[in-house]
């Protein structure tokens, strides 16, 4: 135990383990792909390769007029939600990480606390608070309670990101003639870049995964959300399952966020403020 | 290029600290000013408010005849470089330097003229393109003085630039700044806590201890006439010895024997209502071996006799420790000045004694030496409020 082992047989060891949680974690997915291109007849024969393939279920979910309209809500609504909350998240944090104002612990100390909230309780109090308001079954009415619930997240994240960048830069950009706002979108805001990307992603994927409150504050196409529709599914008629359009939805609407890391993931450089300071 | 006055200029914290208190100080237009003191002296709070970095809570501060007290730090027109460098990590070295001048709306083709001009002058012409992070520690330092020149400011202000430096580089970049800063001839204020730094760089050093300034001179005047105790510990390396001493009639009890007081001693304890308990202090330097001591120098010095602790040739000179019996020096600005060195809490009974004899002394750890030493370059320090009472004597006494 001396020093880590790092022989042939530990990395086997390695190997194998990270295997077993790939493996795991995958499973299911490759299930659901795998269900998604079955024929009907074929769902329940346990196959994990399907005999027969089938692209029906997706021409299925695609010629419904509900499917692809839900997309579209999952896709505004949750661009929507975090492009707002990565903003205020990103000035809140800033301010919590340099600045001392009165009020701050509490600040930082209500955030967690609508982090730690149940939000099956606050389902009920929305209903009547959104109904009244006009909100209910509108994008505004899932967007603005996807950005409270948001937010602590956000700010959490990125106070973190801030709270590494060495102050002396934003002094040194002050010193270099920027005002305060050159000095946040100039220095401070490019070096904070890989921590707004990784709270976006995280913002957006519970966003797009949210089934509680799509479910509950929506009632028509309108507004309904991916997820919810995929439980409205029905099949061709009452006695037809809808498993395999199910599975098709369920594998297209994780395109978008695999994209959607993809693509960001690549701005997520580690490292980035090294070589600023030496200390 | 301008003068930079700073006339009773305090710093106080909400919370009711002072960090700076009512310092008054006048650099003059091209001067090198050093700020030095132990750490919490208030001297990099001192340079931050000359930056505009934090408020000053009263006082005025006038840049070329100009207060600018509430000016942001970007209308003051000054340059910075930073002890941790603080170089944009995402931005190549060139693209660094030129931030201050794309700032200042200039051309892309006069910010390139002048980046590459002041990279020329640091040397750093072959890393323009590289960033921060793919540069060794003293070429990261060159980059962030290049940022501070590049726009000829009217002052530069310094924060320890050298301190994260291993110290062979540090010397040879102190060279670098010393040089720099006399071809430009820009008015620079320089923060360390590095006396040699201090010393060697400066036209005029500025010492401060808790807020506030101890003395301001030219580095020999300050090595020559400490003001106070605390500057006399601090400016020096090997630092001056302090050692108790009583006056008893006409002469001053002192763990190096009986010392006659001289005319000018004599002279000082009678002008200043002096205590009858005095520190003394003697700079290693005032030491020879008495053997190599001439009849003539033998006259106006004393000797004593003493085992040596231990010796540390230099081959130039050797630095020959001794303890001597009695009562320590104490006074709180030796207690402030050991916890700054970090030997706040070693444990030692009786005086230490530094001295600096010539490299040909023989002397062997463990035996008896007899030494002599200069009683013209005696200076007497008042234990309660650490006053240097020599000084008050015209500078000409004191060269015997």
């Amino acid at each position: 135990m001396a020093s880590l082992d790092t022989g042939a047989a530990a990395k086997w060891r390695w190997g194998l383990l990270d295997l077993v949680v790939v493996v795991f974690a995958l499973v299911p997915v490759l299930w659901i792909a795998s269900l998604s291109f079955k024929t009907t007849a074929t769902l329940t024969d346990g196959n994990f390769i399907p005999r027969e393939w089938t692209l029906d279920n997706y021409r299925t979910i695609f010629s419904t007029d509900q499917f692809v309209r839900a997309l579209i809500n999952s896709i505004g609504i949750a661009l929507i939600a975090t492009a707002i909350a990565v903003v205020l998240g990103t000035m809140a944090a800033y301010a919590i990480a340099r600045l001392d104002f009165p009020g701050k612990k509490l600040l930082v100390g209500v955030s967690l606390l609508i982090a730690m909230f149940p939000q099956v309780s606050l389902v009920s109090p929305l209903f009547e608070i959104e109904r009244k308001l006009g909100l209910f079954d509108t994008w505004p009415g899932l967007i603005l309670p996807y950005i409270t619930f948001a937010l602590p997240l956000a700010i959490y994240t990125l106070s973190a990101f801030f709270k590494q960048i060495p102050w002396d830069l934003e002094k040194a950009a002050k010193m270099d003639g920027a005002t305060q706002a050159e000095a946040f979108r100039k220095v401070i805001a490019p070096l904070a870049a890989p921590g707004v990307f990784t709270t976006a992603i995280l913002v957006f994927i519970f966003c797009w995964n949210d089934f509680l409150f799509a479910i509950s504050l929506t009632s028509t196409e309108r507004s309904r959300t991916v997820p919810v529709a995929l439980s409205f599914f029905t099949g061709a008629s009452q006695f037809e399952d809808p498993t395999g359009a199910i599975a098709a939805a369920a594998v297209v609407i994780t395109i978008p966020i695999i994209l959607f890391v993809l693509f960001f993931q690549r701005r997520i450089v580690s490292g980035l403020t090294s070589g600023a300071v030496k200390g | 290029m301008a003068d930079i006055v700073l006339d009773k200029v305090s710093k106080k914290y909400p919370d009711g600290t002072v960090a700076v208190r009512d310092v008054d100080l006048e650099i003059a237009d091209g001067e090198f000013v050093i700020l030095v003191g132990p750490s919490g002296c208030g001297k990099s709070t001192t340079l931050n408010m000359i930056a505009g970095l934090e408020d000053i809570s009263s006082g005025e501060l006038r840049i070329g005849g100009e207060r600018v007290n509430d000016r942001a730090p970007r209308d003051r027109d000054i340059a910075m470089v930073f002890q941790s460098y603080a170089l944009y990590p995402n931005m190549t070295v060139r693209e660094n330097m030129g931030f201050p001048l794309k700032l200042a709306k200039l051309s892309r083709s006069e910010i390139d003229r002048k980046v590459e001009e002041a990279a020329k002058v640091l040397e750093l012409t072959q890393l323009l393109d590289r960033r921060p992070a793919n540069l060794s520690g003293g070429q990261r330092q060159r980059v962030a003085m290049g940022r501070a020149i590049v726009r000829n400011p009217k002052a530069f202000l310094m924060d320890e630039p050298l301190s994260n430096l291993d110290a062979k580089l540090r010397v040879q970049m102190r060279t670098v700044v010393s040089r720099l800063q006399k071809k430009l001839g820009t008015t620079t204020v320089y923060v360390t806590h590095d006396q040699t730094e201090a010393m060697t760089l400066g036209d005029r050093v500025v010492i401060m201890r808790g807020g506030a300034v101890q003395q301001v001179g030219a580095p020999q005047e300050l090595y020559d006439h400490p003001k106070n105790l605390f500057v006399a510990g601090f400016i020096g390396s090997p630092s001056m010895n302090f050692l108790h001493a009583a006056v008893d009639g006409g002469r001053l009890r002192t763990a190096l024997g009986d010392l006659p007081l001289g005319d000018r001693l004599r002279r000082t304890l009678e002008g200043a209502d002096a205590p009858r308990e005095l520190i003394l202090g003697i700079r290693p330097e005032h030491f020879e071996d008495a053997e190599l001591i001439d009849d003539a120098a033998r006259e106006h010095g004393g000797e004593f006799e003493a085992p040596v602790d231990l010796v540390e040739s230099m081959g130039s000179d050797k630095y020959v420790y001794f303890s001597l019996e009695g009562e320590r020096a104490s006074a709180a600005e030796l207690d402030e000045l050991a916890a700054d060195a970090g030997a706040g809490d070693l444990p030692s009974s009786g005086s230490n004694l530094i001295t600096r004899l010539s490299a040909e002394s023989i002397v062997r750890e463990g035996e008896p030496q007899r030494v002599w030493f200069n009683l013209d370059k005696i200076q007497l320090f008042d234990p309660s409020n650490g006053r240097n009472l020599t000084l008050e004597q015209p500078a000409a006494a004191s060269v015997g």
